[in-house]
């Protein structure tokens, strides 16, 4: 019953002793903090770097360079779009070069509202990165897909974003991690008690990880069909991926037969998957959160039209945040400015009513 | 050639100075005739570091060559031929990127001209953003003290990029207590930022003096000089591979043909030319004839030319090429 940051937690270990990680880094992942949302807590190889986005970013292209895996953090992806130019060198060093530099890195970052973060610690960044080739994307929406995304991230030789849903990274798992204690309350504290650092005593804590993890793989670019449906096709990742997964539950109960798919990576993602579910639907809704012009579920739409517009039924949905400059503190505001479960009903029931 | 029998006027070996002559001879060379490409209809674009031979000469001969941890990484901007000519880098090569060929072994012909990559000898892919190379020497700088051995990081940029950030990263990164890095910084300052001068955006006297505020030893010099960069670049090497901490050296030199092609490329006679420079005091000392001088730039112009006229059949990359190698290994549309 790990939850998504304690999955995070056992995946980079499980990289770190197996999948020769030497550096995870960025600003407070050391010691005694281990990360703002614990995520790096008790590992060996973390360490506390200077404030310094575009230092974080660099020096992760360089370890790259010399060969020597390593994830490193910003704190916040708000934070990142000072190092966009960054990210963008870092994606086309193997293109430039025509394929002799190859750069085995993965930045993390969490993404998103939900947390009631304001203006700076709300922001999404998937709409902004997959603007960005050459990287590897990914994004979780259960801690299971987490650490399996998070393995195949630390086995690539690309470089891959890793972007962690803030809103999810306290959510328990369904399905157990291979390696975790038994999904009961005893399981979930016997890890708790395993691998988060206590309040207090934590210069002379060391973590105890589970032995049995495993190198458990959710390989990048394969999409997971979470619910089977046939009226209409949702398309999701991260924290609305949930939301998606609940609308379908209570529009079941209305009769609305609601396939939902979990992308889980954005790039490259699984279009054979969307692509059979809209034939099978014949309707489609994208869901992201992130603001809704340029968005990536609009490229999305793109490819719908362009290859599947003689068998829609309907058209072709994205439900998206708002295309406003930050997400405001308050909770209306919050709430009105990123998609909620009230919003995806009622986008459904609209596009399941409509007739092409 | 005839060595003199007298002590030497030089404080560098005299056969380590022809050495250092004839490169930079054979790399000017090159440039010329990299500009004359241009000017030809030859190639889109060009920049490069002819002015900088005096300094950049030294530094390449000085380098640890290979690939991986125990040799020199090398994070450079695109005015370093005379660098990687002293490595031993094929003009052919300069001139097919240049040239735009498929055959250009850098980039295939997607990059412009003194944009290197050469994967066996740990030069990372060259960058047109400024200061960008000062944040990737960190890591490999992180990985070489991990490693240890003499192997280092070598990075290098000009004067106006230190006003970029990334120029201050290298600096706090590289001398964080306790866990300095192996990076030679080295600032190629010639007073220019494309057309704004130094003078009118830098109120610090020197750029090294940046590094003492850091605890960096740091050291500025006349990088017009061959003799007086190469034992500043001896003594700079030594420490960083030896003391694995950071170096900063600044070297002033010329910038013979102006920013790039932007700004036509034509010759500055107003700047210093360490070249004339150098084989004045090579032809007073009775080192070398000027006789000798004109023949070998003659040799290599002659090289140079006919390379030029080879690389010039060779064929284009194809456009159906385009999605290939944005992923490691991946060839074709990838979606």
């Amino acid at each position: 019953m790990a939850t998504m940051v304690q999955a995070i937690r056992m995946a980079l270990h499980y990289g770190e002793s197996h999948l020769g990680v030497k550096d995870i880094f960025g600003e407070d992942v050391g010691p005694p903090l281990g990360g703002v949302f614990t995520g790096t807590q008790g590992l060996k190889t973390a360490w506390n770097s200077p404030l310094d986005e575009r230092g974080i970013v660099g020096a992760a292209m360089g370890l790259a360079l010399a060969g020597s895996r390593c994830v490193a953090e910003i704190q916040f992806c708000d934070y990142i779009y000072n190092t966009i130019d960054l990210l963008k060198l870092v994606g086309m060093q193997c293109w430039s070069s025509h394929g002799a530099w190859s750069l085995p890195m993965t930045v993390m970052t969490p993404v998103g509202s939900g947390i009631r973060g304001s203006i700076y610690h709300s922001h999404s960044f998937d709409a902004t990165m997959t603007h960005i080739p050459g990287w590897k994307i990914v994004m979780p929406s259960n801690p299971l897909d987490a650490y399996g995304l998070m393995i195949a991230c630390l086995k690539d030789p690309n470089p891959t974003m890793y972007l962690k849903p803030k809103a999810l990274m306290r959510v328990k798992g369904r399905h157990q991690i291979p390696g975790e204690p038994a999904l009961t309350a005893e399981g979930e504290k016997a890890l708790k008690e395993m691998i988060d650092a206590p309040l207090a005593g934590r210069s002379t804590w060391k973590p105890r990880f589970p032995e049995g993890l495993t190198d458990y793989t959710v390989d990048l670019g394969k999409a997971h069909t979470v619910a089977s449906g046939d009226h209409v096709t949702l398309v999701s990742y991260g924290r609305t991926l949930p939301l998606c997964a609940q609308a379908a539950q209570q529009l079941q109960q209305e009769g609305i037969s609601v396939e939902v798919i979990d992308l889980r990576t954005l790039w490259p993602y699984d279009w054979n998957c969307i692509s059979e579910s809209i034939q099978k639907t014949g309707r489609v809704v994208y869901v992201n959160e992130d603001t809704e012009v340029t968005n990536f579920g609009e490229h999305l739409i793109r490819r719908t039209v362009e290859e599947h517009f003689y068998a829609l039924e309907a058209r072709p949905r994205l439900l998206a945040g708002a295309f406003v400059p930050g997400v405001g503190l308050a909770d209306a505001l919050e709430m009105a400015s990123t998609p909620q479960l009230s919003d995806v009903l009622a986008l459904v029931r609209e596009v399941v009513g409509e007739r092409a | 050639m005839s060595l003199s029998s007298k002590k030497s006027p030089f404080q560098v070996d005299p056969q380590v100075l022809l050495s250092i002559h004839e490169t930079m001879v054979r790399t000017r060379v090159l440039e010329e005739r990299l500009i004359r490409m241009y000017k030809q209809s030859d190639g889109y674009f060009w920049l490069g570091g002819p002015g900088e031979e005096a300094f950049n000469v030294p530094l390449g001969m000085l380098l640890h060559k290979g690939q991986g941890l125990d040799y020199d990484y090398l994070h450079l901007h695109y005015r370093s031929a005379g660098i990687l000519m002293a490595m031993g880098l094929d003009p052919r090569d300069a001139m097919r990127q240049m040239k735009s060929t498929a055959s250009d072994p850098f980039s295939a012909g997607r990059n412009f001209v003194s944009h290197y990559s050469i994967y066996d000898w740990n030069v990372v892919p060259v960058s047109s953003t400024i200061e960008t190379q000062y944040l990737s020497a960190i890591g490999t700088g992180i990985a070489q003290r991990r490693h240890g051995g003499k192997g280092i990081t070598l990075v290098n940029g000009g004067d106006a990029g230190t006003a970029e950030g990334d120029f201050a990263s290298c600096l706090v990164w590289a001398s964080r207590p306790g866990v300095e890095l192996p990076i030679l910084m080295v600032v190629t300052n010639n007073g220019w930022g494309i057309s704004t001068a130094a003078s009118t955006q830098h109120a610090e006297k020197f750029i090294a003096d940046r590094g003492q505020a850091f605890g960096i030893r740091s050291r500025a010099i006349d990088g017009n000089d061959v003799e007086e960069s190469y034992l500043a670049l001896q003594e700079a090497l030594a420490y960083v591979r030896s003391e694995r901490k950071p170096y900063l050296l600044e070297a002033r030199v010329s910038r013979l043909y102006g920013h790039s092609s932007a700004t036509g490329c034509n010759f500055a006679a107003q700047e210093e030319d360490s070249l004339v420079k150098f084989e004045a005091k090579l032809e007073s000392s009775g080192l070398l004839k000027r006789q000798q001088m004109l023949d070998l730039r003659s040799r290599y112009e002659k090289e140079m030319l006919e390379i030029c006229h080879e690389v010039k059949q060779e064929a284009p990359p194809q456009g159906s090429t385009i999605y290939d190698y944005t992923y490691s290994g991946q060839k074709g549309r990838y979606w």
